[in-house]
């Protein structure tokens, strides 16, 4: 299992655009991928799950992966979040 | 076997093509025990993937004419069907329940929908009505019913709907769209008004066709006579497309009158204006060879936004319908807004009786800055037009004598800073209340033109509200009643030497133009499509004639004599 912590800095944390965009690159990997914000843990493949958290600006969350494609897995999510400048 | 339904035409011209329900289907459920799991499993997955193939078309159209931004709550409708958080429980009741598709995507999505609309962040509550929409679109699947996408017409279709609101309307592609018929409405209702203008054939009012015609059912809609036939036989078709040809040459031949002048045989000549909401309608205006303005419906500018149009903005609109009829005459009504028309940024509270409550010259001789902006916008852009005032629901004398007092103050102002106004502005008053009517040979001593909103006039005078179906047996325009007030009117503007024009629905009306003329009314503005039919009908009167007919029908009992005496006088 690998996993990584960032800090959000987008705006308006992670809602709409950005939730649809990191739900959609988690959905193309085999691996199990897990979201984890304050006490909760939600699949990151879920654009419900994700949303749920309602993720503001400066908040820490981490991703978990788990799986033949993990490394991969959580390597395209942290530059998806890098790129979009949502987090760091 | 052809089955007719009858309503109320509301648009001329003959339509022949297949029904498209504009309707919400019926997408209640029950809960069954099921046998086979896996069938029921499939039978979801199915539905799921209907769905995201119709999602993803939809998308695709949104992107294409209305942009990325507007294509990306798409993407969240596709991102919430491929869900594992949703779609996993819901698989998994079914086979730990035994129970149906239906029951279970309903039961696991109102748990997802209840917990959104519970957050506190208004961003999140509205995603709960996205979870909604995918719910009612896997639904429509499983139930095998279909949810109308009127943005997806590709082929040449009848609408078919309870009523159409003016969202509706704007999503329809009107090279599709061939006709409509609706349950409910009348000739002043909206999607009467709207089929007027886009030039296609509306039967309104018709009742049931809702609940007789299914998607797909060959449907010929007759506009003149306010007929719906549905799968009508061969014969009947053929004799309607025979009839869609000698319209169209109809048409055709009213068109070689767009640069004529409107005489009567006797050389009587009356003006032929049209009513219009934007200066986007001049077009159609002047495409129907109309000789002015007899209306021009200033409230769409205030309709459809989230504040007040700047006094800027509504100069623009003036120049540009002044401008646009070169020195035609144009008759602008002054705002006319509230009871049932609306706006969202103007907190008005409930009434009971909008049609006779806080609206018009009422809500703008209160309200004086909207009115003294509206002016001034006015009075700048008269310099490019022969403009004429209007003011809308005025009752009294003393009404009219103070808005006419804000007219002069606004005026001053605008001479003493320097801005030009034109020299002469006629000011006059719409005549739709019956005190007005009554009283019309005092107020024409004071008023420039008197313009008669046969609309109101006739529900004032039954005392019917014209939005309620179930007296709109007395919208009657040819009652001896209304038309003894209409001839009022008209003898006091022209003692007085003013003229008289009316602007409602009976101005183009052909049984009432036949009467108005012989009374001797001197403007007539309708909907610009109706304005050459109209002429074609007076070239064909002679003013003498008219009169004679005219002092018959005031003296007669019922609306429907009325009508029968002018019928067979034209004969």
């Amino acid at each position: 299992m690998v996993e990584k912590t960032f800090t959000v800095t987008a705006e308006t944390g992670i809602h709409a655009r950005p939730a649809t965009l990191l739900v959609q690159a988690a959905g193309k990997f085999d691996s199990e991928i897990n979201l984890a914000y304050k006490e909760k843990k939600v699949n990151l493949k879920s654009i419900m799950g994700v949303m749920s958290l309602g993720i503001g600006k400066g908040a820490e969350i981490t991703i978990t992966a788990e799986g033949s494609d993990e490394n991969d897995a959580l390597n395209t999510l942290a530059e998806t979040l890098n790129r979009e400048g949502l987090a760091e | 076997m052809s089955t007719l339904i009858s309503g109320i035409a509301a648009s001329n011209g003959i339509a022949i093509a297949k029904a498209y329900r504009l309707t919400e289907p019926d997408l209640s459920i029950e809960k069954r025990s099921i046998e086979d799991v896996g069938a029921e499993i499939s039978r979801f997955k199915e539905a799921i993937q209907k769905s995201t193939n119709e999602l993803e078309v939809i998308r695709e159209k949104a992107e294409k004419d209305l942009g990325a931004d507007k294509a990306a709550i798409f993407d969240a409708h596709l991102l919430v069907l491929a869900d594992p958080e949703l779609i996993t429980p819901i698989q998994d009741r079914i086979q730990s329940e035994n129970v149906n598709a239906e029951f279970s995507l309903n039961e696991t999505a109102s748990m997802f929908i209840t917990m959104f609309e519970q957050m506190d962040n208004e961003y999140m509550k509205e995603r709960a009505a996205d979870i909604r929409d995918v719910t009612k679109r896997v639904l429509s699947h499983l139930l095998g019913v279909h949810i109308p996408n009127p943005s997806l017409i590709a082929e040449e279709v009848i609408i078919i709907a309870e009523d159409l609101t003016p969202s509706d309307t704007a999503q329809l592609n009107p090279v599709y769209v061939k006709g409509f018929t609706t349950d409910i409405g009348g000739r002043t209702s909206h999607s009467a008004i709207m089929a007027r203008s886009l030039e296609i054939p509306a039967v309104v009012g018709a009742k049931s066709v809702t609940s007789s015609i299914e998607n797909g059912d060959m449907i010929i809609i007759d506009g003149l006579k306010g007929e719906v036939h549905i799968n009508p036989t061969p014969e009947l078709v053929k004799r309607y497309e025979e009839e869609q040809v000698s319209y169209a040459m109809q048409k055709a031949e009213w068109a070689k009158l767009v640069h004529e002048q409107t005489v009567t045989k006797d050389g009587h000549h009356v003006e032929l204006a049209a009513n219009i909401g934007t200066p986007k309608d001049l077009e159609g205006v002047h495409q129907n060879g109309g000789e002015g303005i007899g209306l021009y419906r200033t409230e769409f500018l205030y309709m459809g936004r989230n504040d007040f149009p700047s006094e800027e903005e509504q100069f623009e609109a003036y120049k540009a319908v002044l401008e646009g009829m070169s020195g035609k005459p144009v008759v602008v009504r002054t705002l006319d807004i509230g009871g049932d028309k609306e706006l969202p940024y103007l907190d008005l509270p409930k009434e009971m009786n909008p049609f006779l409550g806080y609206r018009a010259i009422r809500l703008c001789l209160n309200e004086q800055e909207i009115f003294r902006t509206q002016l001034r916008a006015l009075l700048r852009a008269s310099i490019y037009g022969d403009l004429k005032i209007m003011f809308p629901m005025i009752a009294t004398l003393a009404e009219f004598r103070e808005a006419k007092a804000v007219l002069a103050e606004v005026r001053q102002e605008l001479l003493d800073n320097g801005i030009q106004v034109a020299e002469k502005i006629e000011v006059g008053i719409m005549v739709e209340i019956p005190s007005t009517a009554v009283m019309a040979d005092i107020f024409a001593k004071e008023v420039d033109f008197f313009s008669i909103g046969t609309n109101d006039l006739i529900q004032y005078t039954m005392a019917a509200d014209r939005m309620n179906e179930r007296v709109s047996y007395l919208y009657q325009p040819y009652n001896p009643s209304i038309l003894r007030l209409v001839k009022m009117v008209i003898d006091a503007a022209h003692k007085e030497g003013k003229w008289a024009g009316m602007c409602g629905e009976m101005a183009g009306d052909e049984v009432a133009i036949p009467i108005l003329i012989g009374m001797g009314l001197d403007e007539f503005s309708m909907s610009a499509t109706s304005i050459l039919k109209a002429r074609s009908l007076i070239s064909q009167l002679t003013l003498e004639d008219m009169k004679k007919l005219s002092q018959e029908v005031l003296m007669m009992d019922t609306n429907d004599n009325v009508k029968e005496a002018v019928v067979n006088a034209l004969k």
